[in-house]
């Protein structure tokens, strides 16, 4: 049933899975994310008998996710930025093989062991493809413990939808936060089988082969042109965004996840001061909402991209917006979360530095 | 003790000519021809009519190319077996 | 006349021989498992992966398990063994085997799940996963071919290369002050609680193909009663990469190999242990 509840967001993720009939999900403690494997461990196969393993190992945990969704079950894991840098091998193999799933990384400071603070240093590796070879993960970014609850149905249907990897891009304030969530009712577990899937053989049917190996280089080029085609199609149909007091922003803050929220802050307090601030936010990271912030970078002055990493959204902002109005990039590392206020100071500063 | 004949048949396009068979074989019945196959290998042949169907052949080789075929001769297989018979059979012959 | 239909015909004289064939279907003793599929496989002439192969196929058939049955094939020479065996099958990443078979066995439990993995693959890169896999006891079958080599990649030094075996890495024989020492990964195994059958085979004979299937069958039997990791190393060749005859690498598996890595089992059940 429905309900509303207090929660962390990793708590609201983990509740999210159980009431969206996940089969299975395996995983490795890493900080910030632990308590996604904790909750589960607690409550999911009680539940709903919903398989819950702690492997040794991230690179295990991924292997036993592709081994899983190759008999075409709702699948998951979820790990820390060290944690999903160890599934990168893994995750091109599941996106090679057409495999549905979902990977939540709960991105905290890198590079290297980092710290266990929020970042958004991960981006570029979400968003590009991450592992080796030609490959984008379907990558949904929350920006409230809400979303954390609501993107995962969402991000279960659209694996299933284009049998490809995706992966909710969340950070650690995002995974430790408490907020109310609104639970949505809980759906009951697949029962249907995947034409694709492995499950045995039967007598009618040819065999099912999950590989993501094609030796002959012509096979090979075939194999990425159809994941190509694919991935232009979801580009077409899956962009999701959201804008606030963008109508008639002179100027405009990109940002996505947490920060998003904190340049609505941000937005509110340059208002009240009469500057013309709107925030456009979003949701999907791939596919990357180019044509909607094309579209609105020719009715604003400037853009300033904030993010908590060196600048790499701001790369996709830049190629969405095409020249049609100066980017800057403001961001904070290490784990700082950059406050209202010091972006919008960010902000006044390209004013006076002779900006309009 | 009646004896004992076998035979086999060689699938030789699958044949890759390991020998693994003919090292394997206690009768000395195999041996590699002296032509190649269409994969360029030459392949196992029977010299020596002797088989006796032990399959020591077909258990060893990797690529699965032998068939066995063994027969108790000097008895002959009957034509059909009947048992557990609990009730009485009409057989109508159509002429 | 091509080359086609004159290897046809001389093939049909060969049958022929025998004044009157015994070759009819009463007469059969032994034909390629149905669950082997028609093809002619890729290993180079005399590998132990073909006997295997074939093995396993057989139990599959004998055991009627060819729909409830989920292989994985590993990266290494048997990287497509899904090319071979008419079931359904995954290809794992490197050393992951057993991982992928995890996946599966627990979401689908009432499946026949084996992995068939080399050296290189089960004892070098996969060893966490290996350890870890037998230890919580995933009730799957393990076939572990060791052949002393990597041989995909063209003979390099495995984590099972013998002390002084030649590999193009250890061209000079093994050193194993500088390399290291041969795992006896099956022997690690066995010391964990979560395995239940654990042999080391080997398929150079007829005997010891005999051996190897009862061995296969009997870990089938097993898993369908749910009773834990199987694991069947089998010692196996490399004729290519040691640069042998098939028949020569034979009898070096058995003055070589087996000296270091006997056969036997070496973790057998009770028969309290295995009742139903």
């Amino acid at each position: 049933m429905k309900e509303l509840r207090l929660m962390k967001g990793n708590e609201a993720l983990a509740e999210a899975a159980i009431r969206s009939g996940c089969d299975a999900y395996f995983g490795y403690p890493i900080t910030p994310q632990s308590e996604v494997l904790e909750y589960l461990s607690k409550f999911a196969n009680m539940r709903t008998g919903m398989v819950v393993l702690q492997a040794e190992s991230e690179v295990a945990s991924i292997n036993m996710v592709y081994g899983a969704a190759g008999t075409g079950k709702r699948v998951m894991t979820s790990s820390s930025s060290p944690g999903i840098s160890l599934m990168q091998e893994g995750i091109s193999y599941i996106a090679c093989a057409e495999l549905p799933c979902l990977i939540v990384n709960v991105n905290r400071g890198g590079p290297g062991l980092g710290t266990i603070q929020p970042a958004q240093g991960d981006y570029f590796q979400a968003v590009k493809g991450g592992g080796h070879g030609d490959y984008r993960l379907i990558v949904l970014a929350p920006a409230s413990v809400q979303e954390m609850s609501d993107f995962v149905p969402l991000a279960f249907d659209l694996a299933f939808k284009w049998r490809n990897p995706v992966m909710i891009l969340s950070d650690g304030a995002l995974g430790q936060m408490m907020e109310k969530v609104d639970l949505f009712e809980e759906q009951p577990r697949r029962t249907a089988v995947e034409p694709w899937a492995t499950v045995g053989k039967p007598k009618d049917r040819e065999r099912n082969i999950i590989t993501s190996l094609f030796i002959e280089p012509q096979k090979m080029e075939e194999v990425n042109l159809k994941l190509q085609a694919k991935y232009r199609e979801i580009e077409k149909t899956e962009v999701r965004y959201e804008t606030v007091d963008c109508e008639d922003a002179e100027y405009l803050l990109t940002a996505y996840g947490l920060v998003a929220r904190i340049c609505h802050k941000a937005a509110q307090i340059g208002r009240e001061q009469g500057i013309k601030i709107g925030v456009f936010r979003p949701k999907t990271l791939y596919p990357f909402p180019s044509a909607a912030l094309n579209e609105l970078s020719r009715r604003v002055k400037w853009i300033l991209d904030v993010e908590m990493n060196a600048g790499q959204m701001v790369e996709d902002v830049r190629l969405a917006v095409e020249g049609n109005a100066r980017v800057e990039f403001h961001g904070r590392m290490g784990g700082i979360v950059p406050t209202p206020e010091e972006i919008l100071g960010k902000l006044k500063e390209k004013l006076s530095g002779g900006l309009s | 003790m009646a004896k004992v004949k076998g035979d086999i048949v060689i699938d030789i396009e699958k044949c890759k000519g390991c020998e693994l068979c003919v090292e394997a074989c206690p009768q000395e019945t195999l041996g590699l021809s002296k032509k190649v196959n269409s994969r360029g290998y030459l392949y196992v042949v029977k010299i020596q009519d002797n088989c006796t169907g032990c399959v020591n052949c077909a258990l060893v080789c990797p690529d699965a190319v032998l068939k066995v075929y063994r027969k108790t001769l000097g008895k002959e297989n009957p034509v059909a077996v009947v048992s557990n018979v609990t009730q009485d059979l009409t057989l109508t012959v159509n002429k | 006349m091509n080359e086609r239909t004159m290897l046809s015909e001389e093939r049909h004289f060969e049958n022929m021989i025998q004044a009157e064939s015994i070759c009819t279907a009463e007469n059969l003793v032994y034909e390629r498992p149905g669950t082997l599929l028609d093809v002619t496989m890729h290993y180079c002439p005399g590998c132990g992966h073909g006997v295997a192969h074939r093995l396993l196929m057989e139990v599959v058939d004998e055991l009627g398990i060819q729909s409830q049955t989920i292989g994985i094939a590993p990266v290494g020479c048997s990287v497509f063994a899904y090319n071979y065996m008419n079931i359904d099958m995954q290809e794992a990443a490197h050393g992951r085997a057993t991982a992928a078979a995890t996946g599966i066995k627990r979401v689908l439990p009432e499946k026949y799940v084996f992995t068939y993995q080399g050296d290189g693959d089960l004892a070098a890169i996969g060893t966490g996963e290996t350890i870890h896999t037998c230890n919580r006891g995933e009730n799957i079958l393990i076939v572990f071919i060791n052949n002393g080599v990597y041989g995909m990649t063209g003979g390099q030094m495995a984590p099972t290369t013998l002390p002084g075996m030649k590999t193009t890495t250890s061209p000079y024989g093994r050193d194993v002050k500088v390399q290291g020492y041969p795992l006896k990964i099956a022997d690690i195994v066995a010391t964990l609680p979560g395995s239940f059958y654990v042999t080391r085979q080997a398929v150079h004979t007829p005997a010891y193909v005999r051996k190897a299937k009862k061995a296969m069958l009997k870990s089938f039997q097993y898993q369908k009663l749910g009773k834990g990791t199987c694991f069947i190393e089998i010692v196996s060749n490399c004729p290519s990469n040691w640069k042998m005859t098939p028949v020569e690498s034979n009898r070096w598996v058995k003055e070589h190999m087996l000296p270091y890595y006997p056969l036997g089992d070496l973790k057998v059940p009770s028969e309290k242990e295995t009742a139903q």
